[in-house]
């Protein structure tokens, strides 16, 4: 009963609070679009910009509401978000809410997979170089990771897409499936074969970070009386890795993981960008660029929606690593 | 049993960046343990005492430099017959509560330490119950250690040294920390080990508590072996004591004389 109560109260106040974060979101994207240099009218004719009349594209703001001061324009799109209405994307002539359906779902597919892929291998080679700290294979695995944590991500996209792609040719080059074939045709195969790339790429950058972390987590752990008892009850470097390292690393691999879901989701904006990919981070970058305000806030709740909800899945995710968070909770 | 003879261990340190030094931590101590004893090792902070049960454990910083006889059934403990007994014949008690794992249960930490010592799992699994049950720990079987009381955790630690059938168990200080009963208590398990034939090395500076139980009492002082005596020795005003370091120290305690020579026990005592 008691429990109820206070798992009820903890939900609540956590849901009130990731409203007000999506509401500062909302209100600080919308600022950022309106000192934006894109006019809105413009980015939406395009190149038929010379056809039109001052008098016709005033009538356009005015049908659109730009003429409005921006509180006003801010409520009413706040009044429509709030009655479950998201808008309609001028750019891809959609709503906005089939827009974001359709590129998560695409997104989603690369985002998942590369973030799985950096968790499980950064935590390997984290507890693989820090439990024999000064090792040769500690040496080269924390030097490679060093190496991977300062490369940027789009560099290091270019890059694998010349040697791949281009030198090679064992990768496409582009896009979520061949050209001129529907998205529906596309057997999975196929779209495995796309995404290969953007993933190794985006898994490659999460990895560094999760694999520094584990290594000095392993490193300390190594150290401590509890590892120095294993020793002594006769337990091998690999003995006390398997039983007790990847607990103690978990803790900050898991952290991490989620933590970094926010630099995660920007990464594959580059990552999209480079290699043409059709998922929201292309999406996003479209939305800003022709100043498609509904879809670009959309996206910008979305993602902070998102990552939100993997900072709370990692508080969860905590008491299950380490009873005695679970036990300060009760 | 053990055959201590002659030890020097020197540990490296560098008072200048450039320069390193070698500070000896372990001088030339000589001890014997037998089967069936329990063999206190006295001395205050610093005396080298725990840097004793890693050297004998293998457990020293390799860094470490060491001189002198260690034999173990009369062969040499070299560093890979160390690894080969280590949780096996030789079992160490850590002074910390610290070394158990937080994020294992009692159950699991018991079993693993049975596995280590060559048991199969669900081998492991039964002798591990066995030994919670016999230190009074069943029904804390599934807790972590931060659920554990002090006593209850020392007792964790003791059934951990007990998974094999190690002839030489080291004990290092563990009554600190206890209330008198449990301290008591975890004493008389250690003579209970010490029974059943085999060597129980008591590393302590608790003098007084350490008597009831030890057979043979050998006082350290900055790494050196000041004397070994029969714990009946300690008795009286120390006359049977050869040593003025020992003696002092026994007439220091308060059911004694509570009498402090300062110019003994704080300076560098006088031996031959």
């Amino acid at each position: 009963m008691a429990l109820d109560m206070r798992l009820t109260a903890w939900l609540a106040s956590r849901i009130l609070r990731l409203m007000l974060v999506l509401l500062c979101v909302a209100a600080v994207s919308f600022g950022l679009m309106m000192l934006s240099p894109i006019d809105p009218v413009d980015a939406y004719l395009g190149p038929q910009m010379a056809q039109v009349s001052p008098e016709q594209r005033a009538l356009i703001a005015e049908q659109w509401g730009f003429d409005a001061p921006a509180s006003v324009q801010f409520s009413h799109w706040l009044r429509h978000v709030l009655s479950g209405e998201l808008g309609w994307s001028h750019i891809y002539n959609q709503p906005v809410s089939e827009v974001i359906q359709q590129r998560f779902q695409r997104s989603l597919a690369l985002l998942f997979s590369a973030w799985l892929l950096a968790l499980l291998l950064g935590m390997i080679l984290g507890i693989a170089a820090g439990s024999k700290e000064g090792s040769w294979l500690d040496r080269f695995i924390s030097g490679y990771a060093y190496v991977t944590a300062s490369t940027p991500t789009f560099w290091l996209a270019m890059l694998a897409l010349l040697l791949f792609s281009v030198t090679l040719g064992w990768t496409p080059t582009c896009c979520a499936g061949p050209a001129g074939v529907l998205r529906q045709e596309v057997d999975p195969l196929t779209r495995l074969h796309h995404l290969i790339l953007p993933i190794a790429t985006l898994a490659l950058l999460g990895m560094a970070t999760i694999t520094l972390h584990t290594r000095a987590k392993m490193v300390a752990f190594m150290r401590s009386e509890t590892a120095l008892h294993a020793f002594a009850q006769g337990a091998s470097r690999f003995d006390i890795a398997w039983r007790h390292g990847i607990r103690h690393a978990s803790l900050p691999a898991i952290t991490l993981a989620f933590a970094s879901l926010g630099e995660l989701f920007g990464g594959s904006l580059l990552i999209e960008q480079v290699f043409a990919y059709p998922g929201l981070g292309q999406a996003t970058v479209a939305a800003g660029l022709r100043s498609d305000v509904p879809l670009l806030l959309a996206i910008a709740l979305f993602t902070a929606l998102f990552v939100s909800i993997g900072n709370l899945i990692a508080d969860g995710l905590y008491h299950l690593a380490d009873p005695r968070i679970a036990q300060g909770q009760r | 049993m053990l055959h201590i003879d002659r030890l020097i261990l020197q540990l490296p340190h560098y008072p200048h960046w450039w320069r390193q030094e070698w500070t000896t931590c372990i001088d030339a101590l000589s001890l014997h343990i037998a089967p069936g004893e329990v063999h206190a090792v006295v001395g205050a902070s610093g005396a080298g005492k725990s840097l004793l049960a890693a050297a004998i454990m293998g457990l020293l910083p390799s860094a470490a430099r060491l001189e002198g006889a260690l034999h173990f059934q009369a062969t040499p403990l070299t560093p890979a017959r160390q690894r080969q007994l280590r949780g096996r014949q030789l079992a160490l008690i850590p002074q910390s509560l610290s070394a158990l794992d937080p994020l294992a249960r009692s159950r699991q930490q018991v079993r693993w330490a049975a596995q280590r010592a060559g048991l199969g799992r669900p081998a492991a699994q039964q002798r591990a119950d066995e030994l919670l049950a016999h230190y009074q720990l069943s029904h804390a079987a599934t807790h972590y250690p931060h659920e554990l009381s002090g006593g209850m955790a020392r007792r964790v630690l003791i059934a951990m040294a007990q998974v094999s059938n190690a002839q030489l168990v080291i004990a290092d200080e563990p009554s600190v920390g206890l209330d008198p009963t449990q301290r008591d208590r975890v004493l008389a398990k250690l003579k209970a080990i010490a029974r059943e034939g085999k060597a129980v090395m008591l590393i302590t500076h608790d003098l007084r508590h350490a008597l009831p139980v030890a057979d043979r009492v050998t006082v350290m002082y900055q790494g050196r072996g000041i004397e070994t005596a029969t714990a009946q020795a300690f008795r009286g005003q120390g006359e049977q004591l050869t040593s003025p370091y020992a003696r002092s120290l026994w007439q220091a305690l308060p059911d004694n004389a509570f009498s402090t020579q300062p110019s003994v026990l704080c300076q560098e005592p006088a031996f031959a």
